[in-house]
This record gives structure tokens, C-alpha cells and sequence, in this order.
């Protein structure tokens, strides 16, 4: 496996687990989502996300340093297609939030759905690349 | 698996041809990665006209006997590059 299929693969895994826990720290049973504080949370979410990206493709570098670095057309065409996929995915995902604006929802739910759009386009991007990177394109 | 192109290669005679250059050689040679050289053997990705023509100065061949696509309704692998 390359590295350039290593990271597609991490990016999903890390889109999934991190708002995974998030939803699940946040979503605790009972919770009333008028007063829930999930702006911190939320925060440290975008942040983890990140970071934890970051460091597992350092990581993943230093095992093939000589492939890291290296990236050809291949890489690139399907780095585009992953790309588009993500494009598309937020912008029909972003339909929600916009909706529930619009409905003058409460603020958690707008935050939240906003955030799964972000979260649902890395998921595209990252699945449309390994199946490329898989069955070919 | 579905082959995503219908262009086919002889990348891999040619390796063997040529003191049996392994994949990771060829990648070195092209700049590309040996997953990049393994794709495009298998049929999964179609190179550009860039890489395919220095595959083909690689091997020292032209770009027919590199790379081939049947006709219509043929066996033939051979591409037709001359006026018909």
C-alpha cells in the first residue's frame, strides 16, 4: 500500500472515530440540547481531528521515508477525484443546516449538522480515494 | 475485478526483456511510485501520453509495442496508428 493510500485511509478513520466521540460525549442519554454545552467540545473536536491526522501521517511517513515525499500523475488524478467527491458531499450536506437555520432550530442542532456535513464530505473524499487507489480509475 | 480501461500493456514482457527490471527500478526511472508501475501493468490505470512515451524511451521501443487497444469487434490487441 502507498503512502498517498495510507493517508486516504487515515483521513476516513480519523473522520469517523473523532465525531464518534464527540457525539458520544455530547449526546449523553438525558441530555437537553437547548442548554448543552457543545461549543468546547465542538472546539476540541475540529482541533483532535486535525492533529490526530497530523501526527499519524508523520508517523506513517517516517516508516517510508523514502516513499513519503512522493507523490506522481496517478496520485494527483485520484487526489482530484477525492476532491470532487468531497465538493459534492458538503454541498448537498450543507442543505441541512442551512435548513434548520431557516426553521430557527436550536443552535446545537445547526452546529451539529454543519459539523456532520464536514465530517460526511471527509468520508467521501477519503472512500472515493482508496477505491480508486483499489480498483483503479 | 473490472478493468477500468480497455488499453492493454506489455510492461511486464518488456521488464523481463530488459535484465528483469523490477517494478521499483521502472518507478525510479519514470519518478513515479512502484504502486503507480503495478497499476498500470495490471490495467488499472492509464497513463498519460507523457508517461506512456517514456515508458516506451525506457524500454527503448516504440509506443506500439507498449501499449495496445483491440478494435471494435476484433481480437486484434494491436493498435492501428497508420492511415487505413
Amino acid at each position: 500500500m502507498s503512502v498517498q493510500e495510507k493517508r486516504a485511509w487515515i483521513y476516513g478513520v480519523t473522520a469517523i472515530v473523532v465525531p464518534a466521540v464527540y457525539f458520544a460525549i455530547v449526546l449523553r442519554p438525558g441530555t437537553d440540547v437547548d442548554t448543552v454545552a457543545y461549543v468546547r467540545p465542538l472546539l476540541l473536536a475540529l482541533v483532535f481531528g486535525v492533529v490526530l491526522n497530523i501526527v499519524i501521517d508523520i508517523v506513517t511517513s517516517v516508516g517510508a521515508p523514502k516513499d513519503a515525499g512522493r507523490t506522481d500523475e496517478r496520485d494527483r488524478q485520484i487526489g482530484r477525484l477525492g476532491s470532487s467527491a468531497s465538493f459534492y458531499a458538503l454541498s448537498i450536506a450543507a442543505i441541512v443546516p442551512l435548513g434548520l437555520a431557516m426553521a430557527k432550530a436550536p443552535y446545537f442542532w445547526i452546529a451539529s449538522t454543519l459539523y456532520l456535513a464536514y465530517i460526511l464530505s471527509a468520508i467521501a473524499s477519503s472512500a472515493v480515494r482508496v477505491v480508486a487507489y483499489r480498483r483503479g480509475i | 475485478m473490472v478493468k477500468p480501461t480497455r488499453v492493454t500493456n506489455s510492461i511486464r514482457a518488456l521488464r523481463f526483456a530488459h535484465e528483469e527490471m523490477t517494478q521499483a527500478a521502472l518507478a525510479d526511472r519514470l519518478g513515479v511510485t512502484r504502486q503507480t508501475v503495478i497499476a498500470i501493468e495490471a490495467g488499472r490505470y492509464s497513463p498519460s501520453l507523457e508517461m506512456a512515451f517514456q515508458i516506451a524511451r525506457v524500454f527503448g521501443v516504440g509506443l506500439d509495442d507498449v501499449f495496445q487497444y483491440p478494435d471494435e469487434g476484433s481480437d486484434s490487441t494491436k493498435a492501428r496508428t497508420g492511415p487505413r
